[in-house]
């Protein structure tokens, strides 16, 4: 385990976004004290280290507060320097961003889109879904992760899809992890949660299934968000 | 004629170009700018950003780099001198941040703002003026966001400079005042002035008109809606 001054999580167990810090974190060896944040009654601390968002993850260094989980893996990658997360070379380094990007500002909307689509919606919203999985799965092509032979940054971001996407499917009575159609992406979902740091740290199945059930009835439930 | 090493691929209007541009400025880098026609796009703005087909887009020595946060975070690891970003972690990450927000929390709210009518309007304006407030307090006793000279957030934040007194003119109202934002107001100040910054911005008079047609397009098409 490696030190290098105290480290705080707060999180909440189901949410992707505090799980990609959680894998960084696993995957360097950082020793951290995790604090589970109840939403629907936030906190104190939560309030005082993130008063714009009011939102986990927060990582806590030192005393000092980091929010958004992009913004805290890099933070992570620059100070913690062994175990790189991001490669070396500006250019890949750009690619690994885009990536990143493209999983937070395409792929999250196109999954939540699908996940509340209610009749005539729900055919449009898959196939934006699609498109997203095929663009992804053609930077795959050839490669076993986003990050080439190893998991990066990336991988990371867009590593809530292996497991959330499962979820959703379920919850929402919809089926777009189809190997046929993207092969790569299905083996990448493979090879992402067999990697220790990852496979070990996921939410249990069943409970998550049961959260988000719940987190869907209750959007459908109140129209106009 | 030797070809460019570096191009930007972009449009007279966009905020997002306008932020490579500054960062380009800043560095002392030669480009060569390629305006595009997003109504008709080119060959090589589906070449380069065959994903979302939308500019920016720095093409260094043949390889493309699309997303304008992605391409401000290459352009300081590629071209050292000046840097944008801070050396401290911790800095950096305050950096980025205030970069977010600027673009996914003020303006959408800023957007929003400008294509609500009536009652949704005096909403709208709460919001955005409740992120106007945020920005306030973090500027106290700072020159910039960055600091003593201007920065990562800085280049993200400085399309308020010119959008909001575009928004202002056309919605009639004064949104950015010196009694309620004197450390906004002073850093739009300090901003504009900066060298490489100043005169940057694109011709008013074109962007008032066309900010307004799209504003009135919008009500065209959401009319006998909601």
């Amino acid at each position: 385990m490696v030190s290098g001054g105290e480290v705080k999580l707060f999180g909440m167990w189901a949410s992707p976004a505090v799980r990609r810090v959680e894998w960084a974190l696993k995957l360097k060896g950082i020793k951290y004290e995790y604090v589970e944040e109840d939403i629907s009654n936030k906190s104190g601390a939560l309030v005082q280290y993130n008063p714009i968002n009011k939102q986990v993850p927060v990582l806590l260094h030192n005393g000092k507060p980091i929010v958004e989980s992009l913004v805290i893996l890099e933070y992570i990658d620059e100070v913690w320097k062994h175990h790189p997360i991001l490669p070396k070379d500006p250019y890949e380094r750009a690619m690994a961003r885009f990536w990143a990007a493209y999983s937070e500002d395409k792929c999250r909307d196109a999954v939540r889109r699908v996940f509340f689509a209610e009749g005539g919606e729900r055919a449009k919203a898959i196939e934006c879904l699609e498109e997203t999985l095929r663009a992804l799965d053609g930077e795959l092509e050839g490669k076993e992760f986003f990050g080439g032979e190893n998991i990066g940054f990336s991988d990371l971001v867009l590593g809530w899809m292996a497991f959330w996407l499962g979820v959703s499917e379920e919850v929402a009575s919809f089926e777009v992890l189809d190997p046929k159609k993207f092969p790569w992406f299905t083996s990448w979902i493979d090879n992402f949660l067999q990697v220790p740091a990852i496979k070990e740290n996921l939410p249990p199945r069943d409970k998550t299934v049961a959260f988000f059930h719940g987190y869907r009835r209750l959007h459908l439930a109140a129209p106009n968000c | 004629m030797a070809e460019a090493e570096v191009k930007l691929l972009g449009t007279w209007s966009s905020p997002f170009v306008l932020r490579i541009k500054w960062a380009l400025k800043l560095k002392g880098v030669e480009y060569d700018f390629i305006e595009e026609d997003l109504q008709n796009k080119s060959p090589l703005l589906l070449k380069y950003n065959p994903v979302h087909k939308k500019v920016p887009v720095l093409v260094h020595d043949g390889k493309s780099i699309a997303e304008s946060y992605v391409i401000l975070e290459y352009i300081d690891e590629t071209w050292k001198e000046n840097p944008i970003l801070p050396e401290d972690p911790y800095q950096r990450a305050m950096a980025r941040f205030w970069s977010k927000f600027g673009d996914e929390k003020f303006l959408p709210s800023m957007w929003k703002f400008f294509i609500s009518q009536g009652e949704k309007r005096e909403e709208a304006l709460v919001s955005a003026s409740e992120n106007l407030k945020i920005l306030e307090g973090e500027l106290k006793g700072k020159k910039f966001f960055n600091g003593e000279t201007l920065g990562f957030a800085d280049i993200s934040l400085g399309w308020i400079v010119d959008t909001v007194s575009l928004l202002e003119e056309i919605m009639e109202l004064k949104m950015i005042d010196e009694q309620r934002y004197p450390s906004l107001s002073a850093w739009m100040k300090n901003f504009s002035d900066f060298p490489g910054i100043k005169d940057s911005f694109p011709p008013q008079e074109r962007m008032l008109t066309k900010y307004r047609t799209l504003r009135e397009a919008y009500f065209a098409t959401t009319r006998g809606t909601n």
